[in-house]
């Protein structure tokens, strides 16, 4: 592959597995190439494991897709070389406003943004960050990865064997065969593998219609996520408003129940709606038109065999709290470095982590999207009226603000009582608990994720970490007040063991005793490393 | 074991009735409606313990079947 391709195309081109007498055999296939199988293949590619992407299509997405990051999704782009390019490119944002009826009834602060390396979210559209992976994808391949992207490669059947899968391939120059140890698929909430393999996706859907609007409009507007109950121009429903860049406004229009997606979208519906929102001045024009209805489901099992899902593909939920595309980069953060360990040697089971991790997390998200929704399309008339008191009363009492429900952001879910955590030591600030994501803070030498040694590792504080086979960052918190607030406790340091995804698996508090080799080489076994 | 109080802890209970129905008075069905969700919500801040309040749920739900 060249640099200087369009980073937003990758059309079909033969390659040499096509040609070949029997099914050539590859470590990973990763079915789809949206953001969660483009993450996947980059976490592996940076593991050294040799990486075939395979997508239906031919170019990023188009459309209105995901467009809003959380931090911690740009922590995780930030360890595969591609945040500094999405920050440049995307609109960072940290609060929202409220409005009941005509008024404005609270501001809302979405995660600190005091002492914070990357904003607490950014506003990109789904095909600018995937031209930014793709454009990754592209320059690892060029410096010698294994790892490819193959456009117009359609997965048309999938066999399950014990060791391994055996996919039928449709290209324009006709069908191929190849084998992979491991499938993962990441290709969405209509994920074919998933048909296939007649696998279940229950859950629940929403009745009301949703219109998805993405235009184009000069406005200086700030870039707050506007949330309207009730407002004149949409009586009785909700809207949505959030600035994207270029000029681009993501509008998130709630329709009804009885909506006819055909008649909805044709420009005489469509147009007066959204004046009516945007204003009789305004000038705009409309770049992308949907109606969707919600769901939220989940596949049962994420790991069956060695077919591993990701993203859409394995869980859905609404879109209020920025919780699809967030979640499904972390589904890929968490599987890249276990999947590497078991090519590398490690027991399967390791995998089956995964599925308790990425499954709790998945449960979080549709508890969190279930809630939204029911405050933002209420179910009934006793729901409506506890949400319209809840709106009323948010103007005057600081409390029912707490209760306002316009989607709760994302979250890097904890895995509290996962199967991979070690011991945790009492005094010791809970944010960075065994099953939580590092906390990113400034320390000696720069920001404390960019410090961390690659796969597993020791993070000392004040502390001296015991020679266990690991490699060790040993940091002072004096001077680095977040550091302290975020790792250490009272009259000790903190050892803590990193997982190569940046959780931490197990801590020690020093006041407690330093830990001994074998303590740690104890968690390390529990958290599926090897030293 | 029993959170919420079962024994009269407001002064003047048949007062306090008369209020309750007096704020409803004139009001339509969905007005009323209205007024009591932004009440319940009012006291459930007020109460504050999640043990107490689920309690409270759970026993309102029983209606009026008072043997469930």
């Amino acid at each position: 592959m060249q640099h200087d391709e369009d980073p937003i195309r990758y059309p079909y081109r033969r390659v040499a597995d096509q040609d070949a007498s029997h099914p050539v055999r590859h470590p990973v296939v990763v079915a789809g190439a949206g953001l969660v199988g483009l993450v996947t293949a980059l976490d592996l590619a940076g593991r050294g494991v040799p990486v075939v992407v395979l997508d239906a299509g031919e170019g990023v997405s188009a459309g209105s897709r995901a467009m809003c990051f959380a931090r911690r999704s740009l922590e995780i782009l930030g360890r595969l070389g591609c945040a500094e390019a999405a920050v440049a490119a995307g609109i960072p944002w940290h609060a929202g406003r409220v409005h009941h009826g005509p008024d404005v009834i609270c501001g809302v602060e979405h995660g600190p943004e005091a002492g914070q390396r990357r904003p607490a979210f950014l506003n990109l559209p789904q095909a600018q960050l995937e031209a930014i992976l793709v454009a990754r994808l592209r320059a690892l391949a060029d410096a010698g990865a294994p790892v490819s992207l193959r456009g117009a490669n359609r997965i048309i059947a999938v066999g399950t064997h014990p060791d391994h899968v055996r996919l039928e391939v449709e290209t324009p120059e006709g069908p191929y065969s190849l084998h992979a140890d491991w499938l993962v698929a990441c290709d969405g909430a209509n994920s074919s593998v998933r048909r296939m393999m007649a696998l279940g996706f229950p859950g629940r859907g929403y009745e009301d219609a949703f219109l998805i609007a993405d235009v184009a409009m000069d406005s200086d507007a700030p870039a707050e996520r506007m949330f309207w109950f009730d407002p004149p121009f949409n009586p009785g429903r909700s809207a949505l408003l959030h600035r994207q860049p270029g000029n681009l406004w993501r509008i998130d229009l709630q329709i009804g129940a009885d909506a006819d997606a055909a008649a909805e979208l044709a420009p005489d519906r469509v147009l007066p709606r959204l004046r009516a929102m945007l204003g009789g001045q305004a000038r705009f024009t409309v770049e992308s038109l949907a109606i969707y209805r919600f769901h939220c489901r989940r596949m049962e099992r994420f790991v069956h065999g060695r077919v591993l899902f990701a993203g859409d593909a394995a869980h859905q939920v609404s879109p209020f709290g920025a919780r699809g595309a967030n979640s499904g980069i972390q589904d890929a953060d968490n599987l890249g470095w276990k999947l590497a360990a078991v090519i590398a040697g490690a027991a399967p089971e390791l995998l089956e982590s995964y599925n308790w991790e990425r499954g709790l997390a998945a449960e979080e998200n549709i508890q969190a999207a279930a809630r939204a929704s029911d405050f933002i399309t209420p179910r009934s008339d006793a729901s409506r009226a506890f949400r319209d008191a809840v709106l009323t009363l948010a103007g005057r009492h600081p409390f029912a603000r707490e209760m306002v429900n316009t989607g709760r952001m994302a979250e890097p879910c904890t895995y509290d009582d996962g199967p991979l955590n070690g011991p945790d030591a009492a005094g010791l600030p809970g944010r960075t608990r065994p099953g939580a994501a590092a906390v990113d803070v400034p320390c000696a030498g720069g920001w404390l994720l960019d410090r961390l040694p690659q796969g597993f590792a020791l993070l000392a504080i004040d502390a001296d970490a015991p020679e266990a086979g690991l490699p060790v960052l040993r940091l002072g918190s004096a001077g680095h007040g977040a550091l302290a607030a975020a790792w250490t406790g009272a009259g000790g340091g903190v050892v803590a063991l990193l997982r190569p995804d940046g959780h931490v698996a197990a801590r020690w508090h020093t006041a407690a005793g330093t830990p001994t080799p074998g303590d740690i080489a104890a968690a390390l076994a529990t958290a599926g490393g090897t030293s | 074991m029993s959170r919420i109080a079962t024994a009269l802890t407001i002064a003047d209970p048949e007062g306090f009735y008369a209020e309750l129905l007096a704020v409803h008075d004139a009001l339509s069905p969905e007005a009323s409606a209205a007024l009591n969700a932004r009440l319940i919500l009012l006291l459930a801040n007020q109460v504050g313990d999640r043990a107490v309040l689920s309690e409270a749920l759970q026993e309102a739900a029983r209606g009026s079947d008072t043997a469930g």
